[in-house]
């Protein structure tokens, strides 16, 4: 996902750039009003920890690994302005210190990376949570599912950028197709491990999980009681809305799909690309060359972003208000 | 310090560049990097004159070629992808080496792995002549709030001891006899992240406790602070200077 310099063009890059320094710019306001200086050392491990966690490579399928990129499980950990700051801060010391990622692209890497996931996964954890029960199991249950769902809005922001700041000529449709396809399959991998994650938090140190302070001790007792089948069913309705709504747009270009497969590291060897073929390789919808149409998702899916970040940072600031977590 | 990954990263010299403040490096490098990435890709020379800049200024900041060349192996990946471009690009098509590919991606191809190469190799220089402490020094004089840096300046500091941790971890489990090859065998690796997290956050909190007793009010203390002359904010400028006017020209030329 670390685009380098020129992966966009120069207006995207500063568009993007603008909208990441003003909403980190916000969230640093928000949390210098609530924590005190104790928070910068702890805030500090916690980047450490993010940063360290996308080296945890897991297992996807036949011994190919994936690794975490964490924007959800920080939000959830540590509250969604916390933890967009800590994984911007990953990303940039990954440019700056490490030239992983551009410095002139740091503005939709931030964005894609940090901002979209951060908020966008903690919005969806909170919808998430309306639907399960109240226990420990249910906050496990809405991480995973929130954290599934950050990687492909990611995706999407990707593609939407690309529809705007696009350097080659490969069509909207067949960037939003594979991005999201291929985010789709990494992204059940970083909702698996962010919901055992969290439920290892929860299980020794439930007061460190900031997305399930509104849980007394009782109710995070709870925890085995619903989660495998709710999420199993939840799960197989994203899938099925997934099938139906973006097979719709499905290119029949494993190129294309290779293509974001390296980019995103997901695969890192030959075999991976055979992987990756095969289960895409059938897709029969022919691609979409219609203009109106791939403006139409790029439009829809934007709406659904914005709304999402926008609910996130809502939820967020709105929490703060009474001393005791309101329950949701 | 100099511990852990910044080590590896920093070459120890004494060149010109090294001795540069950082806020001025971090500065040229960003601005030098901008006009890059606007250049119009069809102006090859001037990726060339960029070429050179930075063969000159690897050899000014002494951190040498062989230097250079192991980090950008960092870029890699992603030249990878940009050589798949033009099988996949439309447009019109043309004959390379009796393969059929498409212009335009063949443009974007050679746009990414031109701009990619010289803002990595840019900030691989940044890096390699600044260290760290100092690279958060400057970004303050910039203007990005402390609360950012002081956070990314403790990130830095324990990433080191937190990745030899989860080393740890790994070669406790390997010794055990555990190699996942399903996602469904993940439990153990998701149950060490959250092991992790919390070994962390107890971390977090004893180091602020032991900072607080020896006098922490919130902020470092600054040990070198030092404010660039005139001559060295000029110095600086030199190499966004030749990119900007490169830029410029190449953008009328075309």
């Amino acid at each position: 996902m670390h685009a380098p310099d020129g992966f966009l063009n120069a207006g995207t890059a500063v568009a993007t750039g603008a909208v990441s320094v003003g909403t980190i710019g916000v969230a640093l306001r928000q949390t210098r009003e609530v924590l005190k200086e104790k928070q910068i050392p702890l805030a500090g491990i916690a980047a450490a920890f993010i940063f360290a966690a996308q080296m945890f490579n897991f297992p996807v399928a036949a011994g190919t690994t994936g690794h975490l990129l964490g924007g959800a499980l920080a939000a959830i950990l540590l509250g969604p302005h916390m933890g967009s700051i800590v994984v911007t801060i990953v990303v940039v010391v990954q440019a700056l210190v490490f030239a992983d990622g551009g410095l002139s692209a740091l503005g939709y890497n931030v964005l894609n990376m940090a901002i979209v996931p951060a908020y966008g996964g903690y919005a969806l954890y909170r919808l998430f949570r309306r639907v399960v029960p109240k226990t420990g199991g249910g906050v496990v249950t809405a991480t995973g599912l929130a954290a599934l769902g950050s990687v492909v809005l990611s995706a999407m922001a990707f593609s939407i950028q690309w529809l705007f700041g696009a350097t080659a000529p490969v069509s909207f449709a067949e960037v939003f197709t594979a991005m999201v396809g291929v985010h789709f399959l990494i992204g059940i991998g970083e909702g698996v491990i962010s919901a055992m994650a969290v439920g290892a938090v929860l299980a020794s140190r439930a007061d460190l999980v900031y997305g399930a302070s509104d849980l007394d001790r009782a109710q995070l007792a709870d925890s085995r009681k619903v989660p495998i089948r709710t999420f199993a069913i939840v799960g197989l309705l994203a899938a099925l809305f997934f099938g139906a709504v973006v097979s719709q747009f499905a290119v029949d270009n494993p190129d294309g799909l290779e293509r974001v497969a390296i980019d995103t590291g997901f695969v890192e060897s030959e075999e991976d690309h055979a992987l990756g073929n095969s289960i895409f390789a059938d897709y029969a919808t022919e691609g979409l060359e219609n203009e109106s149409l791939s403006l139409a998702i790029a439009g829809i899916s934007g709406t659904l972003i914005t709304l999402a970040v926008g609910w996130g940072i809502f939820a967020a600031v709105r929490e703060r208000k009474p001393k005791q977590p309101a329950s949701v | 310090m100099g511990t852990g990954h910044a080590h590896a990263l920093y070459v120890h010299e004494h060149s010109p560049i090294h001795h540069l403040p950082p806020q001025v490096k971090i500065a040229g490098a960003v601005a030098f990097i901008f006009s890059v990435a606007i250049t119009p890709r069809e102006a090859m020379w001037a990726f060339a004159i960029y070429a050179v800049a930075i063969a000159a200024l690897v050899r000014i900041s002494k951190v040498g070629f062989g230097f250079l060349l192991t980090r950008l192996i960092g870029v890699l990946p992603f030249i990878a992808f940009a050589f798949l471009i033009p099988f996949i690009a439309s447009g019109e098509q043309v004959d390379v080496l009796g393969i059929s590919v498409s212009r335009d991606g063949l443009w974007a191809s050679w746009n990414i792995i031109a701009k990619a190469t010289i803002g990595a190799s840019t900030s691989i220089v940044l890096a390699g002549t600044t260290e760290v402490p100092d690279l958060l020094a400057g970004m303050n004089r910039l203007r990005v709030p402390t609360l950012f840096t002081s956070i990314a300046g403790f990130m830095i500091r324990y990433l080191g001891l937190i990745v030899d941790e989860i080393g740890r971890m790994r070669t406790a489990m390997t010794s055990r006899g555990y190699d996942p090859r399903w996602l469904w065998q993940a439990k153990p690796i998701a149950a060490s992240a959250g092991a992790m997290f919390i070994r962390s956050y107890e971390r977090g909190e004893r180091v602020h406790d032991a900072m607080v007793a020896r006098g922490y009010q919130g902020e470092m203390p600054e040990l070198r602070r030092r404010d660039p002359s005139v001559q060295e904010w000029l110095t600086a400028a030199a190499l966004p200077a030749l990119g900007i006017t490169v830029m410029v020209i190449a953008m009328v030329a075309t």
